[in-house]
């Protein structure tokens, strides 16, 4: 890092908020899951359970103005970046509702109003796009910030070399979360790299990189807060790395049979939801009881958004040929 | 009213819209280098002066992130210009072109627009097979692009104005051998066409085609270099009789379809002058068309004349058998007159 930046405490309702945030990305996606399994919700879906300490962390520090890019596994970077799961459960149920009237699905949720741009589903696709907002908040005179999210198999593709070295010798302001949960599909991360991390190639592009534990919400907290006030004061960008793991499937139909049971239990054991659950109320920051009043409301807000998406209308077929040419 | 070249024409258009809107700016390769070229073909020489590093900004030589900053820089409300070198590295950037920037707007339902111009150098002119495609064709099949290709000065102009200010992203081709680029970057075998260009400001509206001669007896639709290709064979066909019309679309996506059919149904006869590979060029698609809504006053086939299904060549002499030539337009056109 250039210069330091301090990055205050968190305050009690900040815990209690980055709470929330896992807890409705991950009851979000179990409750889908149940919906696809019984045919209520069609395609596929990409679920990001056991990653939402880093979609929580890394959006937290985030400010009205900044913009967001997702990739095709974005409901939970969605949901901590507060998209409404109402517009979220119509999308997926392809209502006309949803936050692309049912043009977009799973794949690229997103509400543009409030900085989400709707999910980039092509792999690395969303890198060089990332730069180029955040070029123009450097032409329009504004101290937005961009942050960009992908996997670790995104950094194989070329766009990702390209946007990152651009946005690196520009110094824009961006930051990179890699989130690396160790397979692309179903190809472990030795097979694609010959490098222990991904953030190792930030020193090629000239920029700092960093690897933290993405299981630990704080941890991604400060340093993603550290990389957003980096690039908020003009340094450019930071690749930040963030380790963690699927704890379901690549998508719908994967049985996961590449990876051990062995593999995979460790990783339960790092859970970030139970875990960071255990740190708030071992340290007396809240009761159980208090955690548990935040659950009811998140599970009255998904039985909500399922009445909502489910009494809403598809899309008039007409809509086929709207929204192509502005 | 001036008389200039296309690379004039579009300089100009370029500097009225910085000056007009400051969201535009522009990015490509040795685009404003000082002591460089102002681009490949010089149409960005002078403008880094004028409006600074900041808003004429060279890139490495990276097209897929050439592309994808001007699409994040356009959805965050700016109207960049990009300049690709020569249209042959538009493939180096199709994911952004195509799964991107004709995408965004459909798949949000309408919540993003992508309005930026890619301007690209067309034509074959004995640089080999990878400096040398009219891939126009590729990006008419791509719904969310539209595709322009003007052939004059005047329209340059008034198109890549209409382009910077269109909400969509726009594909601006322009022909080598039609810019009038000077000294060390001037073209052998340039056609160079210098046009009127009035004073004050003007748009040419992205979409309407242009009669460029007025005939009876058979309409060639050609656009860039193969407009002045069809334009000479209109002059020697005329002396034998013949009189051609000859339209320029000027725009591939969207296709003035009601000038064309407007025309055949005069004349009863088509021929579509490409110089892309003749398969699944955009002149497939007119002659679709017009074997379908023009069928009963057609009086004859519709022929194509284009380059063959072959990479552009390098040596001058194969190359003259690959752009298509006046005479083949004069032979096809007489064919179609029972004439050989």
């Amino acid at each position: 890092m250039d210069q330091q930046h301090t990055i205050p405490p968190l305050k009690k309702e900040e815990l209690l908020d980055l709470y929330r945030r896992m807890r409705l990305a991950r009851r979000f996606e179990e409750t889908v899951n149940e919906l696809y399994l019984q045919g209520r919700i069609p395609s596929t879906l990409h679920l990001a359970i056991g990653q939402e300490a880093t979609a929580a962390g890394a959006l937290h520090c985030l400010r009205p103005g900044d913009t967001v890019f997702s990739t095709h596994r974005p409901h939970a970077h969605a949901l901590a970046h507060g998209v409404s799961p109402h517009a979220m459960m119509a999308e997926l149920m392809a209502r006309s509702t949803g936050t692309c009237k049912g043009k977009g699905g799973s794949m690229h949720i997103g509400d543009f109003a409030r900085g989400f741009v709707p999910a980039i589903a092509i792999v690395g696709g969303n890198v060089p796009i990332a730069a180029g907002a955040a070029l123009a908040a450097t032409l329009q005179g504004s101290d937005a910030v961009t942050l960009c999210f992908f996997g670790d198999g995104a950094a194989n593709e070329g766009a990702w070399h390209e946007g990152v070295n651009i946005a690196a010798i520009w110094r824009l302001p961006v930051v990179f979360v890699c989130e690396n949960n160790l397979y692309a599909a179903s190809t472990p991360f030795q097979e694609a790299f010959s490098i222990a991390h991904v953030a190792d190639r930030a020193g090629a592009y000239g920029i700092p990189g960093v690897v933290v534990d993405g299981n630990d919400v704080l941890a991604v907290r400060a340093a993603a807060a550290a990389a957003v006030a980096r690039a908020r004061s003009g340094e450019g960008p930071t690749l930040l790395e963030c380790l963690t793991y699927r704890l379901c499937g690549h998508s719908r139909s994967d049985p996961r049979t590449y990876r051990t049971q062995q593999e995979e239990k460790e990783w339960q054991e790092r859970d970030p939801l139970p875990n960071f659950v255990a740190w708030l109320t071992a340290g007396g920051h809240f009761t159980p009881e208090a955690l548990q009043a935040v659950d009811q409301q998140i599970e009255a807000t998904l039985a909500d958004a399922i009445a909502f998406a489910e009494a809403s209308p598809s899309p008039e077929p007409m809509s086929l040929y709207e929204d192509v040419y502005a | 009213m001036a008389e200039m070249t296309i690379a004039e024409a579009l300089r100009q258009a370029l500097r009225e819209e910085m000056r007009r809107d400051p969201r535009v700016f522009l990015l490509g390769e040795d685009i404003g280098v000082p002591g460089g070229f102002g681009g490949a073909f010089t149409v960005t020489l002078g403008l880094a002066e004028e409006f600074g590093r900041q808003r004429v900004r060279d890139t490495p030589i990276s097209e897929a992130a050439i592309a994808g900053v001007a699409i994040g820089a356009a959805l965050c409300g700016m109207r960049p210009v990009a300049d690709v070198q020569y249209s042959d590295f538009l493939f180096n950037m199709m994911d952004q072109l195509v799964n991107q920037a004709a995408k965004l707007r459909y798949m949000s339902a309408g919540a993003l627009a992508v309005p930026m111009v890619m301007r690209a150098p067309v034509g074959a002119t004995a640089r080999g097979a990878q400096h040398a495609q009219s891939p126009e064709a590729f990006f008419t099949h791509v719904p969310g692009l539209k595709v322009v290709a003007p052939a004059t000065a005047y329209d340059a102009k008034g198109l890549l104005k209409a382009a910077i200010r269109d909400d969509n992203p726009v594909l601006f081709f322009e022909h080598k051998l039609l810019y009038g680029s000077k000294g060390a970057r001037s073209e052998k075998g340039a056609v160079s066409p210098k046009g009127e260009v009035p004073d004050e400001e003007y748009i040419v509206p992205i979409g309407e085609a242009m009669v460029r001669r007025v005939g009876k007896d058979v309409t060639i639709v050609a656009s860039l270099l193969m407009l002045y290709r069809a334009l000479e064979a209109a002059g020697v066909l005329a002396q034998e009789g013949i009189e051609a019309e000859v339209i320029d679309p000027r725009t591939l996506v969207p296709f003035d379809k009601e000038r064309v059919l407007h025309s055949v149904k005069k004349t009863g006869r088509l021929v579509i002058v490409e110089e892309d590979n003749l398969t699944n060029g955009w002149g497939a698609e007119v002659a679709a068309w017009m074997a379908d809504e023009a069928f009963v006053w057609l009086d004859a086939p519709i022929k194509r004349v284009a380059a063959p299904d072959v990479p552009p060549p390098f040596a001058p002499v194969l190359e003259q058998h690959y752009v298509p030539s006046t005479a083949r337009v004069v032979d096809t056109v007489r064919s179609l007159f029972g004439v050989y």
